[in-house]
């Protein structure tokens, strides 16, 4: 069952992740992310909020796999992602990244439930799905969730700051026990923590022209 | 592991190469400056009344190539996507083309008619190529001011492409190029597959290029209905 988990969390599967930055090229422009401990900052923060948020969602979701009314289960999640995503530009930046999961996932592992999502499902949706369908458990689809939170931003930092890449997997690595703590508390509730800044900075880069990341 | 997941499985209805209907696909590659954008927009032009067209673009960082095709009004704006790759062009059109499928499919779904589409990259290197899961053919673009050397160099855009594009002959004199150098050494290396040697500036038609594409879009045609 680890390869489906390292599967998922490798960030060479192909569901359009690398596009986007998880408001770390906002974070740069407001100067708010400029070294390494800056971004060990930025990412703890992201991981603690959306990263825990993303968790419970993603562990819920594989749960709701086995749901008698897969439809219904997947459809209420949908909803209390939307309720816990008050940023219109982050809701379209995970619905788009879902998207992309389901594309792939859908593909690599053929389940009954991906039929069962809405269209452009947010990403710890799909993100569950593909766990239950690849045969994992809630718990891994909460350890994913959480390590992707923080593992897509780091490198979109260290391709916009130029950064050493062995000190930003340095960084990302130190992270672990926080991600994996993350994933344990997340995964039997739904937290709702959320933070104004990254809604703030998604808003500020959504209307920007000159930007590399889509979010 | 659930019991369906075996390599049985792996026969792809959605494989490009098995995909029934739908437009024509073409990759339009190559490095900065080579003139891809302005092939796009003579291929809207040229092309633009026969078919029912539209384009992606990938620019690094801003929207100037969409901007372009807009300000040129060679295509309405409901025709033309703009995709962000996360500073990595080459990723967008070949390891990960998550953003570049979006943008065709919301392109597929407004427009129900759609029979071709101009994918057109950021500009790259010589070793950029598009993946087969992206487009069906790929055209790559090189200019003669970038020296008579680069067919020789290859690199998979100018060794596998479908059709290499060799653009501003025009400026051979002035840069010392030597043309028939970079059409022997194209051929060379291309395997018998086609090149053409233009210039966009003196053909703003692009007459050979809209041929080839002409001849895709049939041969594709064929395929669907075989």
């Amino acid at each position: 069952m680890t390869a489906a988990l390292l599967t998922l969390a490798d960030s060479r599967l192909p569901a359009g992740g690398h596009t986007h930055s998880g408001g770390v090229e906002q974070a740069i422009a407001a100067e708010l992310l400029t070294d390494p401990a800056s971004l060990a900052l930025f990412l703890r923060r992201r991981l603690t909020t959306s990263g825990a948020v993303a968790a419970g969602l993603a562990a819920a979701a594989c749960r709701a796999v086995d749901d008698t009314d897969v439809v219904a289960a997947l459809a209420a999640l949908d909803a209390e992602a939307d309720a816990r995503t008050p940023a219109p530009a982050l809701r379209a930046a995970s619905r788009q990244q879902g998207r992309g999961l389901v594309r792939v996932g859908g593909r690599a592992w053929p389940h009954p439930a991906w039929a069962a999502l809405p269209v452009q499902p947010h990403h710890p949706l799909a993100l569950g799905v593909a766990a239950a369908a690849g045969g994992l458990a809630p718990r891994d689809a909460a350890a994913a969730a959480a390590y992707l939170s923080v593992s897509g931003p780091a490198t979109a930092a260290q391709r916009l700051l130029a950064m050493d890449p062995i000190t930003v997997a340095a960084v990302t690595a130190r992270l672990g026990p926080e991600v994996d703590a993350v994933a344990a508390a997340a995964v039997d509730g739904l937290p709702a923590a959320a933070d104004p800044l990254l809604d703030l900075l998604a808003e500020v880069h959504t209307v920007r022209t000159d930007r590399f990341f889509a979010s | 592991m659930p019991p369906d997941h075996n390599l049985d499985d792996y026969v792809d209805p959605y494989d490009p190469g098995h995909r029934h209907g739908g437009p024509l696909r073409v990759g339009l590659g190559g490095p900065v400056g080579s003139g891809k954008t302005a092939l796009a927009a003579a291929l809207c032009r040229t092309l633009g009344a026969e078919y029912d067209l539209a384009v992606v673009t990938n620019d690094i960082y801003t929207t100037e190539d969409a901007d372009f095709l807009r300000r040129n009004a060679v295509l309405p704006d409901d025709r033309i996507e703009a995709v962000q790759t996360g500073c990595c062009p080459h990723t967008a059109i070949r390891d990960d083309i998550t953003a570049n499928l979006d943008a065709v499919e919301l392109l597929e779904s407004r427009h129900p008619g759609l029979e071709l589409v101009l994918v057109e990259s950021g500009g790259d290197n010589l070793t950029a190529s598009f993946s087969y899961g992206l487009v069906d053919v790929q055209v790559f673009v090189v200019d003669v001011a970038g020296g008579d050397k680069v067919p020789r160099k290859g690199g998979p855009g100018v060794t596998a492409s479908d059709l290499l594009v060799v653009n501003k002959t025009d400026l051979a004199p002035l840069v010392g190029a030597d043309l028939g150098v970079m059409r022997r050494d194209a051929d060379a290396v291309r395997g018998g597959k086609p090149t053409l040697l233009i210039s966009l500036r003196e053909d703003p038609a692009a007459t050979e290029v809209a041929a080839w594409v002409r001849g895709e879009v049939r041969a594709r045609a064929l395929q669907s209905t075989s």
